[in-house]
């Protein structure tokens, strides 16, 4: 009976696991065989065994990565540490690792270029630091990771702290391919694959799309229908619809990699989110019209006498300077926090199987965790969605041409 | 600290649940009422969610992350 | 807030923008680009496909609609035409008949004024001869009459005793 309890929480997984192996062939592509070729099953059902597959290849390598050394840290540090880890970027592609029978981690992974810029380009593979468990040794400088971070160190990776525990080392500007530089250029690969696919597909069969893209083009219909024209307009849609593919896309994209055992957390990720937020900023405010500036700086227009709006103005203007810069932020805020909230709860939901081990808990927290898992794969479209339609509502803000003085 | 924070994030998701639920229960009302806006009151429905929930998000790092 | 900036990576920043523009330009150029103008051109030619067909269902009432208001058009023509003869037809029964009446009174009216001439020649005709004949058989019985002197008595005496009667 004991021995049942504590092989409880594997039962599922290894049921999964079979699953998992197909999933994982290379041979099968990149998801698509499993759930985006065949739309005539019911999508309900190939809906829940996508969010079984994602959730039990996350549970399986939390699974393997919480049991290992049980002796050294109790089994809710290693868990937390696990998902705080699993959270960040990491310089090495692993995708989990197994205890030796000498009791050495060996990781299933492969390493990454590291690139730093200290005095000098220095380029070296990340295996050099053995997972953050050495010091790498580079033209004479020593680095070491810590929290996932590189950092300059003496030779025995002296690392100092400050009262609150943050490392005071020197931290060299790294420009690394890490996992989340990896993970974003195969989903532009992908993504060029896929709609450079479907753009010939239209030619060689005479405007009609083939295979994937009959999945695709609706989409790119709604977003170009409901999105783009619906906020912007039907005259000044066009040249904002490249980026709202793309960034549509590449977030939904990146989200449904983040619920694969892949661990990645890219959208999940602050500065990803910034890089996507300033693009928005960006072309609002570089494709802004005559009447979005005037907008913003007379926002009352002729309704007022100058005298009048001058104290307003003190109080105006500043908010609405403030606004343009709020709302990439919150854009940014949103994505960041949606994608990170998610890993989050489906990863300690899945650690609390771990936890719990008992024939009451873990099914419970496994069930919670499948249900978290079904709502995040309708949070990752919802999020690319919510992102490219408020995009599109600040192109719409700044490309419109009648005069909204009135409106105030 | 951690109770009040915590007490403090729960009261924040409270608010925004209220907050989020309410936009999204009166466009139910406004569609049953309106079919034919259901795309427009959608959207608006969705950006108002939008930016309550990107207020909530605010308050939440607010409560998490600032060190007291 | 603080965390947050901790958490800020600039080489993954300076990667994302990078591989995102550089993918929103390929993007736009390789796949956008064709997929939005070959659906432009599908949702154009539908629009035009449908206008035709609206062209030519309308085309076709015309068609009808003429060759309807032809057919009406031949019909009252028809119609007028047949109206039209039968009252020409009418009016030339009319005025036959009309002058036939006339031709028939004149003639008429002349034979009755040639009877009435013959008639009063006639008629003059035999005053005169009864005239003559009276005025001859007058003078006959008169010579024979005065041929005695008593008899010529007898008859002043008739006379006169005729004209006492008187």
């Amino acid at each position: 009976m004991l021995k049942n309890k504590s092989q409880n929480a594997f039962f599922f997984l290894g049921y999964y696991r079979t699953f998992a192996a197909i999933f994982r062939e290379p041979k099968n592509g990149v998801l698509r065989p499993i759930f985006l070729s065949d739309m005539r099953k019911p999508f309900l059902s190939q809906f829940l065994f996508v969010a079984a597959l994602f959730l039990s290849m996350s549970a399986f390598a939390i699974a393997e990565e919480s049991k290992d050394d049980e002796g050294g840290k109790d089994l809710k540090t290693e868990i937390t540490d696990y998902i705080d880890h699993h959270l960040k970027d990491s310089h090495d592609f692993s995708l989990f690792s197994i205890k030796q029978d000498d009791g050495t981690k060996k990781h299933i992974g492969f390493p990454l270029p590291v690139i730093l810029w200290d005095d000098g380009l220095k380029v070296f593979s990340s295996s050099k630091f053995h997972h953050g468990e050495a010091v790498a040794e580079v033209d004479g400088n020593h680095y070491k990771l810590y929290h996932s971070k590189i950092y300059k160190t003496d030779a025995a990776g002296t690392i100092n702290y400050d009262e609150k525990h943050h490392a005071t080392n020197a931290k060299p500007l790294d420009f690394s391919i890490t996992k989340g530089v990896v993970m974003i250029f195969i989903t532009g690969l992908l993504m060029f694959l896929l709609f450079r696919g479907l753009a010939k597909s239209y030619a060689k069969n005479g405007s009609i799309p083939k295979g994937v893209g009959r999945f695709f083009e609706p989409i790119v219909l709604y977003i170009r229908d409901d999105i783009a024209i619906a906020n912007i307009g039907e005259k000044r849609y066009k040249k904002y619809m490249p980026f709202l593919l793309t960034v549509f896309f590449f977030i939904w994209f990146l989200n449904m990699f983040g619920l694969t055992p892949l661990g990645v957390n890219v959208t999940g990720n602050i500065s990803v989110t910034v890089a996507l937020a300033i693009v928005t900023f960006l072309l609002t405010n570089l494709t802004g019209t005559k009447d979005y500036w005037k907008h913003l700086f007379d926002p009352l227009g002729d309704s007022m006498p100058w005298f009048g709006k001058l104290p307003l103005y003190v109080i105006l203007i500043p908010i609405e300077i403030l606004g343009i810069f709020i709302k990439p932020f919150s854009l940014l805020i949103r994505l960041y926090a949606n994608m990170q909230a998610g890993h989050i709860v489906v990863m300690s939901l899945i650690g609390l199987m771990f936890i719990f081990k008992s024939w009451i808990g873990s099914p419970l927290s496994f069930g919670l965790a499948f249900a978290i898992s079904l709502i995040e794969i309708l949070v990752a479209l919802l999020q690319a969605y919510i992102f490219t339609m408020l995009s599109a509502l600040y192109f719409g803000f700044a490309s419109e041409e009648h005069d909204h003085a009135e409106a105030h | 600290m951690t109770i009040p924070r915590i007490v403090g994030a729960g009261l924040i998701v409270i608010g925004v649940g209220v907050g989020i639920g309410k936009i999204g229960g009166q466009a139910m009302e406004a569609i049953a009422r309106q079919p034919e806006a259901y795309g427009k009151i959608q959207t608006a429905m969705l950006i108002a969610a939008a930016l309550i929930e990107g207020i909530g998000f605010a308050a939440l790092f607010a409560t998490t992350e600032l060190d007291g | 807030m603080e965390k947050l900036i901790e958490e800020f990576s600039l080489g993954l920043f300076f990667w994302q923008s990078l591989l995102f523009v550089g993918l929103v330009l390929l993007l736009r150029k390789f796949a956008w680009k064709p997929i939005l103008d070959s659906v432009n051109e599908r949702e154009d030619g539908i629009k035009d496909a449908l206008a035709a067909a609206e062209d030519a269902k309308k085309e076709m009432q015309n068609v009808t609609a003429d060759s309807e208001n032809l057919l009406k058009e031949a019909r009252a023509e028809r119609e007028a035409m047949l109206k039209e003869a039968r009252e020409i037809k009418d009016k030339l029964i009319a005025d036959s008949k009309e002058q036939a009446k006339v031709e028939g009174d004149k003639m008429i009216k002349q034979a009755q004024a040639a009877i009435e001439s013959e008639k009063k020649a006639a008629v003059a005709d035999i005053k005169s001869q009864v005239a003559n004949l009276s005025v001859d058989i007058a003078e006959k019985v008169i010579k024979e009459q005065l041929s005695d002197k008593s008899k010529q008595l007898k008859l002043v005496d008739d006379l006169l005793g005729d004209i006492k009667l008187n």
